[in-house]
């Protein structure tokens, strides 16, 4: 503990620190909600000092939130794009991070290639993955198929419209799928194997003395020790999943939406960004807020269950 | 179900880390020695001398460089860990710490396949079993991390236990214990050995610790295997002045001398007959209970203090032929008449407590005729 005499000390070095997040963080925050809650806000109206008065606090804005064109469909691909992503790459994650652990030979090369998507510009990534499920051309008239349909061809499979003009929902999700989870990989594996590699070795060789199968060992020791990590990387992956919005920017543009169907794959941020050039603050700021109270929720609920699951 | 362990010029050695500089390590150096059949085994040295590594050999959890180890008639040297059937418990426990006690102890029945596979009820019913004999029944729905030290290593015997293991190998499993708890466990685990019959080999630095449980001892240095026998006949008949020096307390006095004419010289003083042995320089150890206090005594010593021992006492003095700063004398207090003041005490040795050893190997020379 800091000696109270010099507590003013330890305020004076945090100083700059707080000034910023109150500036920056706080005060945003806090003007979100007040917009959230003032109904008929309009920016232009605001300046206008007569007018203040008539602002009234209410819900108008959540109405307008639920009652949105595209909510429910923003909704719906934010959940569905956070619900497979998570447990999928958490998993992935974890089975490359013990392999990873396991090898003894070129294992900084493969943790280093592992972890390159990390260090690379996201939107770039998108670039390259819309590039390889591409298709050039209509009907008889393609001219290149891409190269995951060549591959797909090249086993006897049909050509997909994965992302073109007239594609469906499912391939589009399928596409946006595998490119998260690509995304989400590097770190999760980061994380899981600083966590295997903190472990006492001496647990393994217990295992080994009590002649445990190696899936027991995984399942019953590995998971177990590692439940803080996983525990952490899944919270986390829950809320950067709510997020979502640069994927499909960085494969659909910012249409969110293969040609012709513009908003068809827009998450929940990308529909706070959609109302924004309509200067409806207050609908943007709503929006905001419940895309806030979701991901409260939902890491309560990890939370609580993590509780339960996460050993020590 | 038990058996003898053999293990036959039994080598280890560690590469050098650094390839240019560094010297490779040979933890163990050719060890030969078979462990007799539901005996207890005290394998001892000071730190460093490839206890840990004898034993994660026997275990297989390391692979020796060259010799072999059997299990019975077994050859298991290429065997692994899982398939040995061993019981291990490691220096600091390696407690799933996430299980609970029951956990712990169920999950190496629970690993059984095949044949061996156990009901629930079974398996129960020994865990149960293994848990009252280290007594800690009460205790199994416990965590790791709710037990004091002593209770966490009986939890690691009952999981080395349960299932029924050929071979017990324990690694320095008191060393974290306090001194009464220490004392304390090192009789359940000499009880639960004799109860089994289980053949275990029991690791540990602390000399007074292997003597009091082991049917027989190694004492180890450097990886080499100094000698081997019952603990009281090691005592008595040390092969070098390693093993006098590393048993036994207080320690050996130790002193130079030289042997001329059948007889022992310490300083001036000549004070034993020593038939058979050649004229030399010698290193003398003698057994602080060796000593008899006697006024013409052949061998005297400066005194500095008494030490009260209860029934006995111990007389520190100094000798200018002694190799350790102090000599230490233990003596029935009854018979303690010292003057510390007049400078002088003088002893009669027993002769069974004097060890002669070579000057140069610090082998033990035997004497003749004495015995
Ligand atoms: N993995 C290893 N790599 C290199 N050298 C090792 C390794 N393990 C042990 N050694 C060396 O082998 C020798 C014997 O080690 P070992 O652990 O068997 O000693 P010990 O008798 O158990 O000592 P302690 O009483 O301190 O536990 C030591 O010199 C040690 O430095
Ligand atoms: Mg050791």
């Amino acid at each position: 503990m800091v000696d109270s005499k010099h507590q003013w000390k330890a305020w004076l070095y945090l100083a700059p620190a707080i000034v910023l997040l109150l500036v920056f963080t706080v005060w945003p925050i806090l003007n979100t909600v007040r917009l959230a809650f003032l109904n008929n806000y309009n920016s232009l109206a605001a300046v206008n000092q007569e007018e203040v008065v008539t602002f009234t606090f209410g819900i108008e804005n959540f109405r307008k939130v639920f009652n949105y064109d595209g909510f429910i469909i923003a909704l719906r691909n934010t959940a569905v794009l956070t619900i497979v992503t998570v447990p999928v790459s958490t998993l992935l994650a974890l089975l490359i991070a013990v392999a990873l652990n396991s090898i003894k030979p070129l294992q900084k090369f493969f943790q280093t290639i592992f972890f390159l998507p990390y260090v690379t510009n996201s939107i770039a990534i998108g670039m390259v993955f819309a590039a390889m499920f591409n298709r050039v051309g209509v009907g008889k008239l393609i001219t290149s198929h891409g190269i995951v349909n060549n591959i797909i061809m090249f086993f006897g499979g049909e050509s997909i419209n994965w992302i073109n003009a007239g594609s469906d929902l499912v391939p589009n999700m399928i596409v946006l799928i595998i490119y998260i989870i690509w995304n989400a990989l590097p770190f999760k594996i980061l994380v899981l194997l600083g966590g295997l590699q903190s472990v006492n070795k001496q647990y393994y060789e217990a295992a080994k003395v009590d002649s445990t199968p190696r899936w027991r060992v995984f399942t019953k020791i590995t998971v177990p020790l590692l439940s803080p990590m996983i525990a952490y990387v899944v919270i986390t992956g829950f809320i950067g999943g709510f997020k979502e919005y640069s994927s499909i920017v960085g494969i659909f543009g910012d249409q969110m939406g293969p040609p012709g169907a513009k908003g068809s794959l827009n998450t929940i941020v990308g529909m706070i960004y959609d109302v924004l050039p309509k200067q409806d603050y207050g609908l943007a700021s709503a929006a905001a807020l419940v895309l806030f109270a979701i991901i409260f929720v939902v890491t309560m609920i990890n939370m609580q269950v993590s509780k339960k699951r996460v050993h020590y | 179900m038990h058996m003898k362990i053999v293990l036959e010029n039994l080598t280890k050695i560690f590469p050098s880390r650094n390839k240019k500089s560094g010297e490779e390590v040979v933890a163990v150096n050719n060890f030969n020695f078979t462990i007799p059949d539901g005996k207890l085994i005290g394998l001892l040295g000071p730190s460093g001398c490839g206890k840990s590594t004898t034993l994660y050999m026997i275990s297989g959890l390391q692979k020796p460089s060259s010799g072999k180890i059997f299990f019975g008639e077994d050859d298991v040297t290429e065997l692994s860990t899982e398939n040995r059937g061993i019981g291990l418990v490691f220096q600091n426990y390696a407690l799933y710490p996430h299980m609970t006690v029951k956990q712990n102890i169920l999950f190496p029945l629970q690993n059984l396949r095949g044949k061996d596979k156990m009901t629930k009820e079974a398996m129960l019913a020994r865990a149960y079993e293994a848990a009252r004999l280290v007594q800690i029944d009460e205790l199994m729905d416990r965590k790791p991390s709710e037990l004091s030290g002593g209770q966490q290593q009986r939890v690691a015997i009952a999981r080395a236990l349960v299932k029924m293991p050929r071979v017990l190998l324990l690694d320095e499993p008191l060393s974290n214990l306090d001194a009464r708890l220490r004392l304390q466990t090192r009789e359940e685990i000499r009880r639960i050995q004799k109860e089994t019959g289980i053949t275990t080999v029991f690791v540990t630095h602390d000399q007074e610790e292997a003597m009091s449980i082991s049917d027989m001892i190694v004492v180890m240095k450097l990886g080499v295997v100094q000698q081997i026998g019952e603990p009281q006949k090691v005592y008595d008949d040390p092969a070098n002045l390693f093993v006098a020096k590393f048993l036994g307390t207080p320690p050996i006095n130790v002193f130079s001398g030289k042997v001329k004419d059948g007889k022992l010289f310490i300083g001036e003083d000549c004070v034993l007959d020593v038939p058979g042995v050649e004229d030399q320089e010698v290193i003398v150890g003698i057994r602080p209970e060796g000593f008899i206090l006697d006024e013409n005594g052949p061998m005297h010593c400066k005194p500095t203090n008494v030490e009260v021992m209860g029934r006995d006492v111990s007389i520190v003095s100094t000798s200018d032929a002694s190799l350790n700063p102090l000599v230490r004398s233990i003596i029935n207090a009854d018979n303690n008449n010292v003057n510390i003041a007049s400078g002088v005490v003088r002893y009669a040795l027993k002769p069974h407590k004097v060890f002669l050893f070579n000057k140069e190997t610090e082998e033990r020379i035997v004497i003749g005729e004495v015995k």
